[in-house]
């Protein structure tokens, strides 16, 4: 912050606009996430305790007036019922496993390639990073739809190898958990990229060359320079894959068998095909629960990264 | 500037290589004639003339744009307003609790995010009956929401790159701050506030999982209508589908890179 007569800038405008345009300013944005964002986790958090009824909205109250006398009625069923049926804890296990290693795969295949155009020439560098966003910005949905008709079984993989003479029955690879992971790592890819990009785009020459100098050979400076150097950069990308794998859901169905299990399914299906909203409530709590700590490592490379580049 | 190894330089090929192989496969196979998505049979344009006379995809195409339209411009206006209070004002009330809850949609599983707010309206509705039924609004409002929080973090990296000396001048030369705010403020953020109402328009029109939590009879978007037409299996009029959103966008994308690039306002 730039301080010409020692108040910032922001100070200066905080007190010129009044109480009135203060409370406005802030509140607006404000609010609206308190009501669209942090509310909503609450009313979740409260009907993972209620009991499911057939009914409009399918639920139990959770306080009722009995005989004068105001009644909370906690239901604990719903996370009994999460741990008594293996599918839940099955389907949680899988999903962390799945994210955990798209996220490593994810890792591997974006490092070269952040590195590369961290390192190219200015020119090539725009245009490359240009065609990394490009697919981030045409349709997810239809990206995922692409690899149906790669991976199936009369898909294009399959024609190829046959036509080669490489295979003679068409390998089976749509509806597998290999296309699960396939369309996860293809999807969150520019997602790793892009942070390890803003990451090694700023190390310092000087460095390599000081390393090299002394005797390093590349390798060496690589593990020992640039790698250190970039975990704020493979934190940072690393959570942004991995969080969002874990709900989920569009990648699994599409591409996924009936017996690829992920929460984000798992979820979906107690919603809108069993009706039953305590459970998916419940469900939802157990995953964010299990989140809380990705989410926090993120915020902390985040803002880690703030503070270095400023 | 160090050359690149030849690892890298192959390792990068071939992860450009499978980031384009899928899509040139979806934009190849809707010129295709047979109805089969995967063996070519001629060339033909007529899963392009299938899909303009399908009343259902246009229907729920110009549903999702309408509600792509209003997200955007919405959370440009909180996701701005967000970014704006968090840089420029040191200390206030909640600061720490705005900070935190503008970013957390970035990575929040949709899943929970759709559960959670479909359970916000019912909830809403019993209680004060509005929002009346699910549909336009609520998906709206939901998409307003995760939106916002992309728009904040691009106008937030924009104004803390921004040179402050050009408000300070304003200001003490006596201007109001709502006038430093239109007349300086927003001409030297309006590149990052284009690129933020894009990417809401694009993020809104791209998502299936909270829209199907929070719409209600009425309000199919496209993605969910793709989505019942996907899991029936491919059918080529979808690749026609996707190879106009992908031209489209890459003809955007271009001109907004070539457009930004001269003029490099610091």
């Amino acid at each position: 912050m730039s301080k010409t007569n020692g108040i910032s800038i922001g100070r200066r405008i905080f007190n010129r606009i009044g109480t009135y345009g203060r409370s406005l300013v802030i509140g607006v944005p404000l609010w609206w996430l308190i009501i669209f964002f942090l509310i909503p986790f609450a009313v979740v958090f409260k009907i993972s305790f209620a009991e499911s009824l057939i009914a409009r909205p399918p639920y139990s109250k959770l306080l009722e007036w009995k005989d004068g006398l105001m009644v909370l009625k906690l239901h604990l069923s719903n996370y009994g019922y999460l741990i008594d049926d293996d599918l839940y804890i099955l389907a949680y296990w899988s999903s962390i496993k799945v994210a955990f290693f798209s996220t490593l795969i994810a890792l591997l295949i974006a490092y070269p390639m952040a590195y590369y155009i961290a390192r190219t020439t200015e020119r090539r560098r725009g245009v490359l990073l240009m065609l990394i966003i490009l697919p981030f910005w045409t349709s997810f949905l239809l990206r995922v739809y692409a690899w149906i008709g790669i991976l199936k079984t009369n898909g294009i993989i399959n024609n190829v190898l046959m036509s080669l003479g490489i295979t003679s029955e068409p390998i089976v690879m749509m509806q597998t958990n290999f296309a699960v992971y396939v369309g996860i790592v293809y999807t969150y890819l520019p997602f790793m990229i892009l942070p390890l990009f803003t990451n090694l785009v700023k190390l310092d020459n000087s460095l390599l060359e000081a390393s090299a100098d002394l005797g390093a050979s590349p390798i060496t400076t690589f593990f020992k320079v640039t790698l250190p150097l970039s975990m704020p950069g493979m934190i940072a990308g690393s959570m942004l894959v991995f969080i969002p794998v874990v709900g989920e859901f569009v990648i699994p169905a599409l591409l996924g068998g009936p017996d690829t299990l992920m929460i984000g399914k798992v979820l979906w299906n107690e919603f809108f095909s069993n009706r039953d909203w305590p459970v998916a409530s419940a469900v939802a709590i157990v995953m964010l629960v299990l989140l809380i700590v990705p989410i926090v490592l993120m915020r902390n490379a985040q803002q880690a990264s703030a503070g270095a580049s400023s | 500037m160090k050359k690149n190894s030849w690892f890298v330089t192959i390792a990068t090929t071939l992860g450009f290589a499978f980031l384009y192989i899928p899509i040139i496969s979806l934009i190849i196979f809707s010129f295709n004639k047979s109805k089969l998505v995967t063996v070519w049979a001629g060339f033909s344009t007529k899963w392009y003339a299938k899909l303009l006379n399908d009343p259902q995809i246009l229907g729920a195409a110009w549903i999702s744009l309408k509600i792509a339209f209003l997200s955007a411009s919405l959370a440009l206006i909180l996701g701005t307003l967000g970014a704006l209070v968090l840089v420029r004002f040191r200390r206030f009330h909640g600061k720490s609790l705005l900070s935190g809850m503008i970013t957390a949609p970035l990575v929040m599983p949709d899943v929970i995010i759709g559960l959670s707010l479909l359970l916000l309206f019912v909830g809403m509705e019993a209680m004060f009956g509005w929002p009346a039924g699910r549909g336009l609004t609520t998906i709206v409002i939901a998409h307003t929401t995760f939106c916002m929080a992309y728009v904040a973090v691009v106008v937030q990296s924009r104004l803390v790159d921004m040179d402050e000396s050009l408000e300070e001048a304003a200001l003490d030369l006596g201007a109001k701050p709502t006038r430093v705010f239109f007349d300086i403020t927003l001409p030297v953020i309006a590149p990052a506030l284009v690129s933020g109402w894009l990417l809401s328009f694009t993020l809104s029109l791209d998502d299936l999982v909270i829209a199907s939590f929070v719409s209600g009879p009425g309000a199919s978007t496209l993605p969910m209508v793709i989505f019942s037409k996907v899991r029936l299996g491919v059918s080529p009029d979808i690749n026609a589908l996707a190879t106009i959103i992908i031209v489209v966008v890459a003809i955007g994308v271009v001109i907004a890179s070539t457009q930004m690039k001269p003029k490099k306002v610091s």
